[in-house]
């Protein structure tokens, strides 16, 4: 059965069309007024302005790898990120620190250490299951490359973006 | 052959054309930029200064662009279309007297005496690059585009062509020249009162020439497929209507056509209705060349007031539906132009001045 749409009774004014055009043209020429007056608050201009005074502190930008007060790349290439890490992001090669070297207790550094920042969904775990406080989640947002392999961060990209760290644990120190 | 006849057309040829693609390519940019600030946007302002080198980004890409045909249209008409729709809208830009003089030299390519005829005959020749567009495509949305906009375009020339006879009625002559003169000593078209305050038959006229003024321009927005009736190319319903398959320049030409359409319209209304090139005050060019290019820069001064009232309009109505197009050209805006005829002879008649 067909249904009848009671169609509302316009007035005259309504009818006529015109005043709700002109209404509608006062309407969009306030707006662009306002524009051109620079009264209206338009969307952030974003290369030349950023929100990164703005970031929170718990903000989980690209990962990265940090130095510990002596210079020591913190990393002892336990390599729990790469084995928590959900999208397999990460990848380690192992080195053997020599037993002469001031750090031999510390038995391994990374050789390697590939962040695929392709692959990387921020999540943060690596930073959680980092033993060593050694991989940190940095405030970086806008990581950009022109090749995949430009976007693979090496172990030397994430130790320039991650900096040096001080006053965390170090397990493995003689005094604990 | 008068050579000096050829060589000064020719000049006033290549300079109008040289303004008027100027224009063109900085209306697409304007459009952008004022639909932009009335959404409180910022539009384009990256290439150059503000942006104003972006028509010839946008230029540099549509040429760079493959020229690419699909292998289901008929070619000929195919590539046909696309400069039917451009030649149309510039062919009718030679009859519109777009200054005084310069140098003692007509500010108009060809003053011809069926003037506003020649407009409307040329100007719907440009229904053949949409319909012909439409067709070729041999694609179901191009071809709903085609047969909206013949059917559109025949309503509203009727619409168009009533309502300047009015003007006629009182000027006695189609020349464009003529009108321009005509509104130069007895004030403009829509507001022929101006400075003649007391005379009662002038305000009479206003009466018939405020309603052709109107039902003129609105026919003129049919005509240049502007929104509120663009519904050729109505891309929530028909993809891109008529231009859906054509890429690059083809496409471009489609796309300038439309803006040269509308400063070939505005350019008729200044013409017709609000005093060519005339502006109170300002003498014409017979006191010197300096006023001469006054003259012409009052002229695309009004233009591109109307090009910005055409944007504006474009960016704040909804597009009509089609049964309401049809229903406002034939039921309203036919009535309303075939009354005020009968008006404007009735106050011409009978309340001489």
């Amino acid at each position: 059965m067909a249904i009848t749409v009671a169609r509302p009774n316009l007035t005259f004014r309504e009818r006529l069309y015109l005043p709700a055009i002109l209404s509608g043209l006062a309407i969009t020429m306030k707006h662009f007024k306002n524009m051109l007056l620079g009264r209206t608050k338009v969307t952030m201009q974003y290369p030349e302005e950023k929100w990164d005074s703005h970031l929170p502190e718990h903000y989980r930008g690209a990962p990265a790898l940090v130095r510990d007060e002596t210079g020591r790349v913190r990393c002892v290439a336990c390599q729990l990120c790469e084995f928590i890490c959900p999208p397999r992001a990460i990848k380690i090669v192992p080195g053997e620190i020599p037993a002469a070297d001031r750090f031999a207790k510390v038995e391994k550094f990374p050789n390697e250490f590939d962040i695929d920042m392709i692959r990387c969904i921020y999540c943060g775990l690596c930073e959680e299951v980092c033993p060593e406080q050694a991989i940190y989640l940095r405030k970086d947002y806008a990581i950009t490359g022109f090749t995949r392999a430009d976007m693979v961060h090496n172990k030397e990209k994430l130790l320039e973006i991650g900096g040096v760290m001080h006053g965390v644990v170090l397990k493995w120190n003689e005094k604990k | 052959m008068d050579y000096y006849f050829l060589f000064t057309s020719l000049a006033k040829i290549v300079a109008l054309l040289a303004v008027v693609l100027g224009i063109m390519n900085y209306a697409v940019y304007a459009e952008r930029r004022i639909s932009a600030l009335i959404q409180d946007r910022l539009g384009p302002n990256r290439v150059g200064p503000a942006g104003l080198f972006q028509p010839i980004a946008d230029a540099a890409k549509f040429l760079l662009k493959e020229d690419f045909t699909p292998r289901h249209v008929n070619t000929f008409y195919y590539w046909l279309a696309p400069c039917l729709a451009m030649i149309p809208a510039i062919t009718t830009l030679a009859v519109v007297p777009f200054g005084s003089t310069l140098f003692g030299v007509p500010m108009v390519i060809a003053d011809i005496n069926v003037g506003v005829l020649f407009v409307f005959a040329i100007a719907s020749l440009g229904v053949y690059g949409i319909v012909i567009a439409g067709w070729s495509s041999n694609s179901k949305y191009p071809f709903l585009g085609g047969v909206r906009s013949s059917s559109q375009m025949i309503s509203y020339e009727l619409s168009l062509g009533l309502a300047v006879i009015p003007v006629f009625l009182l000027v006695g002559q189609l020349r464009l020249t003529e009108v321009v003169r005509y509104q130069i000593e007895h004030g403009w078209m829509i507001a022929p009162f101006i400075g003649d305050w007391a005379n009662l038959h002038k305000w009479l006229l206003a009466i018939p020439m405020l309603i052709s003024f109107v039902v003129f321009m609105i026919a003129i927005f049919a005509e240049t497929n502007r929104l509120p009736f663009d519904l050729p190319e109505a891309e929530t319903e028909l993809v891109g209507g008529y231009h859906t398959e054509y890429g690059s320049m083809k496409f471009g030409l489609f796309f300038l056509g439309e803006y040269i359409a509308m400063i070939t319209g505005s350019a008729i209304i200044v013409t017709l209705f609000l005093g060519g090139w005339h502006f109170p005050g300002i003498p014409d060019g017979s006191h010197g060349w300096g006023w001469g290019l006054v003259n012409i820069f009052v002229f695309f001064s009004k233009v591109a007031a109307l090009i910005f009232i055409f944007m504006w309009v474009r960016w704040t109505l909804p597009r009509f539906r089609y049964d309401q197009l049809m229903r406002l050209g034939w039921v309203f805006f036919f009535e309303i132009a075939l009354v005020n005829i009968f008006l404007a002879a009735i106050i011409l008649a009978y309340f001489p001045q």
